[in-house]
């Protein structure tokens, strides 16, 4: 028995005659391309094309196809072709295949590429649009929520706002701190080397108190929980309604706001202060500990130059933003999961945005704050 | 030797499966003829997902043998999806690709040829399921029900495989939908002469689809045979699954 496929080709005057043997399937099927792009010349010259199957040992639907597309290359314009010995168990085979890509698809025209650039640049004005809207709508239905739960206070779902505070923050604490520590290190270093050109190594500790206490501290803390709690909230949101969790409880007569949104989002307004407490200490830990052992500066002295160089507003300005960062990064990361559609790749694709926005958005709030601060001198 | 090697698809002998302390299969054999349709039955989490996807190789077997077109079967290697095709219970589509990519999938990990014969291919499995030209750009998530398991079966038959397993063809579909699915299945299996392995629920499909079913009771095969011989069982799970109330009412809407 063959091994490799055949294709013995016979012309005799104006009539064809094909012989394939051996396996056509689709593990030779290399081979099989091969063969009847060799014979093609010939059967564009020939009037009658007979395909000869008897000495087929072997037919799955791609070799049939193969057969199918000479055949019916040879049956254009007046010529004819025709399978003969044909075995009873392939006959079923090739007849199915005689049937399929009968209907040329109409070739979709490219799009001119300028027009198509145009077109994804206005695309992305309109979802800016629907971007704000989402939020706006999700504002105004923590809102609302908030306000349900002023007039009934058992309609909190305390458990979950339990819950979702031990893991967004008791949980976050160690790596939190542990890299707040480390910022604080480097800044406290960064200072020590460059100050001490100018002999003004003692200015590091204001450095180090100012920038922490006002800005890096809730900065890095809010970047932080962006990435390990809003992804994790817009994750879970949009596997929720990946599996209809959601509808379910729509159809329950509850709000998914009151359920699911709203204790997620006020476990992050507290504990995003906290958190950002916790980590400015760290820092200026982290500060003081590059002072003694790099600085040659002892903890008394650090301490001094600390209560020297702060005062209460720097450490106000800092917190008082926790609680807005957080509003932002919980509003996002739950509208981009409630925006999930049916795909796992959806569910990606919204949990890699939440995070993005959510990051960009505190860090304009950021900006904000620092006009705001500035212009009532603060 | 040559005899089985030749009569059998699969042969499984005492084929043992468990998680933790739990038995799931204990001592089960089973013998899948070639170019046969087999159904099996069995309670709801009685392990027959569990064995489909033991003889798939997706679950470890603590013991027994397993031959798959006389070859015993060891792990899932590249060669796999020349050797079966499978149809998941949920389609188990790739999202991030359309339908035509789903289908050329196997045909472009395992094979090299042309994009253009790749895509006649996938056009012709399409069609060969119920399917259209037009419908070959769509997502999965752009699918109903029953298109997701046509594509679904049109993929697992692109290798022309000589197996075919079925986790609840028709579970999910309306009767009618069950229906042609039900006749394509057949259609392909004696077009194609495909060996078919079904776990199903459904009672029409065992009636007029299945050459012969088997029944997975307390971890093994308690009856096996055509419809018939089943309804005259007298294992008390298999008279239970086959004489309960909802049996008797379809049974006697079909006579």
């Amino acid at each position: 028995m063959n091994h490799e496929p055949l294709l013995l080709a016979t012309p005799s005057g104006d009539a064809l005659n094909l012989r394939p043997e051996g396996p056509w399937t689709a593990a030779n099927v290399v081979t099989l391309e091969t063969l009847s792009r060799s014979v093609g010349a010939d059967v564009d010259r020939s009037r009658v094309v007979t395909l000869d199957m008897s000495g087929v040992s072997a037919l799955d639907t791609l070799g049939a196809w193969v057969l199918e597309k000479l055949s019916r290359r040879a049956a254009t314009s007046g010529r004819s072709a025709e399978f003969v010995g044909v075995a009873d168990h392939f006959s079923g085979l090739l007849d199915e295949v005689r049937q399929v890509n009968r209907h040329t698809p109409v070739p979709v025209a490219a799009p001119n590429p300028v027009l198509a650039r145009l077109g994804d640049l206005g695309k992305a004005t309109a979802g800016a649009r629907e971007d704000i809207t989402a939020f706006l709508q999700m504002l105004g239905a923590l809102f609302m929520s908030v306000i349900g739960v002023l007039r009934r206070p058992r309609s909190l779902r305390l458990t979950s706002l339990i819950y979702q505070l031990y893991r967004i923050g008791w949980q976050a604490i160690p790596i939190v701190a542990l890299i707040t520590f480390l910022i604080g290190a480097i800044i406290a270093q960064q200072g020590f080397f460059h100050f001490r050109r100018f002999g003004a190594e003692s200015y590091t500790v204001d450095m180090v108190g100012i920038l922490v206490l006002r800005e890096l501290g809730v900065l890095i803390v809010a970047i932080m929980v962006a990435g390990r709690s809003g992804s994790a909230y817009t994750a879970e949101l949009g596997s929720m309604k990946m599996r209809e969790e959601i509808d379910a409880l729509s159809t329950m007569g509850l709000d998914p706001v009151d359920v699911l949104i709203l204790p997620r989002v006020a476990a992050l307004v507290i504990a995003l202060p906290i958190l950002t407490f916790i980590g400015s200490i760290a820092a200026l830990y982290g500060g003081g500990l590059v002072a003694q052992f790099y600085g040659d500066m002892g903890p008394a002295i650090y301490i001094a130059r600390l209560h020297e160089a702060i005062s209460v507003t720097h450490f106000e300005v800092g917190i008082l933003k926790a609680p807005f960062m957080a509003l932002v990064i919980g509003i996002v990361a739950c509208s981009e999961g409630l925006r999930v559609k049916g795909s796992a790749e959806s569910l990606g694709r919204q949990t890699t945005t939440s995070v993005v926005k959510s990051i960009f958005l505190v860090i304009v709030l950021d900006g904000l704050f620092a006009i705001f601060f500035a212009s009532i001198g603060m | 030797m040559d005899v089985s090697q030749d009569q059998f698809a699969i042969r499984v002998r005492d084929l043992v499966v468990g998680f933790g302390r739990q038995t799931v299969l204990d001592h089960l054999s089973l013998d899948v003829r070639r170019g046969e349709i087999l159904g099996l039955v069995g309670a709801s989490g009685g392990g027959k997902s569990v064995l489909m996807r033991t003889i798939i190789g997706l679950i470890p077997r603590q013991g027994g043998t397993i031959e798959v077109m006389g070859q015993p079967t060891g792990g899932h290697g590249r060669g796999a999806a020349t050797t079966w095709g499978i149809l998941f219970q949920q389609g188990a589509l790739f999202s991030s690709l359309t339908v035509r990519q789903n289908v050329q999938f196997p045909l472009r990990e395992n094979l090299v040829l042309s994009q253009e014969l790749m895509d006649e291919i996938a056009i012709a499995k399409l069609e060969m399921v119920g399917l259209r030209a037009q419908d070959a750009d769509k997502y999965p998530a752009e699918l109903s029900g029953g298109m997701t398991k046509r594509v679904a079966l049109a993929r697992a038959l692109a290798l022309d495989p000589p197996i075919l397993f079925l986790d609840e063809p028709t579970s999910g579909l309306d009767p009618i939908a069950a229906g042609d699915f039900d006749v394509l299945i057949k259609t392909l299996q004696k077009t194609l002469g495909l060996t078919v392995f079904m776990v199903t629920h459904d009672l029409a499909s065992l009636t007029t689809v299945c050459d012969r079913v088997a029944a997975l009771a307390d971890g093994k095969i308690v009856a096996i045979g055509p419809m018939r011989e089943l309804l005259q069982s007298e294992h008390p799970w298999v008279r239970a699954y086959f004489h309960g109330k909802r049996s008797q009412m379809l049974q006697h809407e079909m006579r």
